[in-house]
């Protein structure tokens, strides 16, 4: 499968005073993205894993190395909008995404910035709208919306400017169960059906379970990157990272130290379940 | 002993007279016991902040009381204040909050404001800061220097020294990775068992709550929906689905196996639980 994003030893330090010296909070990065993929980055704070999404659309441009998106290079500020057409970002709090006291005009303000013609911002909005599940709020205020529908109005906002890929970094961290439910549903969605390639960033282990791909950061580095079944069984090393393995492994886990014989990468709830009763049984 | 809160028959009613008049919480009566860990849980918008904005007096109850230790907090509305420095309140994202030019001027805020000056103000401060992990050190930084946890433990020992009785917390881990989340928990349990006193936790981290509270309170649509020990909670699962929330994923599995015939205790919701439990299913089926 083609790469739409390719990062090759990518290193960034943010900004300091004379005389300081910088740190890396990106310490050489090869990663390529799929088209097409799901993809989820774990890590815990300061990991890199921001720093990494902040890259992939040029909100940061790399102090060494390279990013490309489509091959094209994201320091060249040429390409600046290209990029950002291609690869949309939705942040963590959906209170700083929106800028319009409507709905419909929020989800605008990007094609309206990209001079999309009217008619077509008009298809554009609708059908983003449509694919969050949003339709019926077009002409609300948003401050008045939930949490999680701030965050599908900030998708669509994404959305309307027909990105190939979009990155979410820690999209949901501030939302409750079910705002957090419909975002990820939302993205899934987008993924399965309009092949969108996404990129999660996120610290919750269990909205990795349906990922394609997952890719764990620590100290500016890849140091896990697989299948979820293939990077949460690796309960040991999980654990030195500061991150939590999913409830299903730590219990298939323990009981595999007792001796049950069970698999440990039934990840989700009703594999492991099955696991167990046949196990027992 | 006579409870730290009581509240009695609360109701708040925003936008009265207007279109948008709508109740957040309707007719909620519940009592908080002194040295309790109280766990409150709720979709957005059951009610959960209503309510806590309630416990220290920052909004006023449309009807009803708000009773601490026995004494309807609003009976001498000039005295609100004292409500305050003996109900903490620590709103979500608390590191918002910080403005101060030092860790130690931020978290001597509330205690100077209670009246503390001279070596009992400096007491406050350095336990406070040393209840959170925060190093005498980092005292002279300013609280802008230090991490997004970092600041988020500021903010708590800001509260913390003022000493409250009871001390109500607003989603205190959101946004913290595990490892974050886990230090500032643990921060939290040792004010509740070091100095005793009582814990109001809201949170949608049904794990958090689980591994903490004594007692749980399911809010739903701005009234309660449940209230009990976390094993009887949570072990009304599938209610709690219906009712839009999370139950621990153990909980999840319990259901699972349940509906595979296993006998599982409803009740279980930790993992260590669920464990013994099906090791002693299987030397049961051993001795069979």
């Amino acid at each position: 499968m083609a790469e739409i994003i390719r990062t090759e030893n990518l290193r960034y330090a943010y900004p300091v005073e004379e005389g300081e010296t910088p740190v890396y909070a990106l310490r050489g990065v090869d990663l390529g993205i799929a088209r097409g993929s799901f993809v989820v980055v774990l890590g815990h704070n300061g990991s890199g894993k921001s720093t990494l999404a902040k890259m992939l659309n040029a909100v940061l441009v790399p102090t060494e190395g390279s990013v490309l998106v489509e091959g094209m290079d994201t320091a060249d500020e040429r390409l600046l909008l290209a990029i950002r057409q291609r690869v949309g970002m939705v942040f963590q709090n959906p209170d700083n995404q929106i800028v319009a006291n409507v709905v419909e005009e929020d989800v605008a303000f990007a094609p309206e910035n990209l001079g999309v013609p009217p008619e077509e911002i008009r298809r554009r909005v609708d059908e983003a709208l449509k694919a969050v599940g949003m339709s019926e709020f077009t002409t609300h205020a948003p401050h008045l919306l939930s949490g999680g529908q701030k965050q599908r109005i900030a998708i669509a906002g994404v959305l309307a400017m027909e990105p190939e890929c979009i990155v979410l970094d820690e999209a949901t961290a501030m939302l409750d169960p079910v705002g957090r439910r419909e975002v990820l549903a939302t993205v899934h969605r987008l993924n399965r059906e309009k092949g969108m390639t996404v990129v999660l960033i996120t610290h919750h282990m269990n909205e990795a379970e349906e990922a394609d791909r997952v890719v764990v950061m620590d100290d500016g580095a890849v140091v896990m990157d697989g299948s979820p079944k293939e990077v949460f069984t690796q309960v040991e090393p999980l654990r030195s990272l500061g991150l939590t393995v999913p409830d299903t492994v730590d219990l298939l886990d323990r009981l595999r130290h007792h001796g049950v014989e069970v698999p440990l990468d039934a990840l989700r709830v009703e594999e492991c379940a099955d696991a167990i009763a046949a196990a027992l049984q | 002993m006579e409870p730290i809160l009581q509240i009695k028959h609360l109701t708040h009613t925003y936008g009265v007279g207007t279109p948008f008049q709508r109740s957040a919480v309707e007719d909620m009566s519940f009592e908080v016991r002194e040295g309790e860990f109280l766990g409150i849980m709720g979709h957005t918008g059951s009610g959960k902040s209503t309510l806590i904005q309630h416990l220290n007096g920052l909004l006023k109850p449309t009807s009803g009381q708000v009773l601490l230790a026995g004494k309807d907090i609003w009976a001498e509305p000039k005295k609100i204040r004292e409500v305050r420095f003996r109900v903490g309140l620590v709103f979500q994202y608390p590191e918002y909050q910080l403005f101060e030019e030092t860790v130690y001027k931020d978290i001597a805020f509330g205690p100077a404001n209670m009246g503390r000056t001279g070596a009992e103000l400096d007491r406050c401060v350095r336990e406070a800061a040393r209840l959170v992990g925060i190093r005498d050190e980092q005292l002279d930084k300013s609280p802008f220097e230090l991490s997004g946890g970092q600041k988020r433990r500021v903010a708590l020992a800001g509260v913390l020294a003022m000493e409250p009785d009871v001390l109500v917390l607003d989603e205190p881990t959101a946004g913290l990775d595990p490892a974050g989340r886990e230090n500032l928990m643990a921060n939290i349990r040792d004010y509740h068992r070091n100095k005793q006193k009582t814990i109001v936790l809201v949170s949608h981290s049904m794990d958090e709550i689980a591994q903490n509270a004594d007692r749980i309170l399911v809010l739903k649509g701005a009234h309660i929906l449940m209230s009990g020990t976390p094993a009887e909670v949570f072990a009304r699962g599938e209610e709690l689905l219906s009712a839009g929330l999370d139950v621990p994923e153990v909980t999840r599995i319990a259901m699972a196996l349940r509906d595979r015939g296993l006998p599982i205790d409803p009740a279980v919701y930790t993992v260590e639980a669920l464990e013994r439990q099906l090791l002693a299913l299987r030397k049961g089926g051993a001795a069979c």
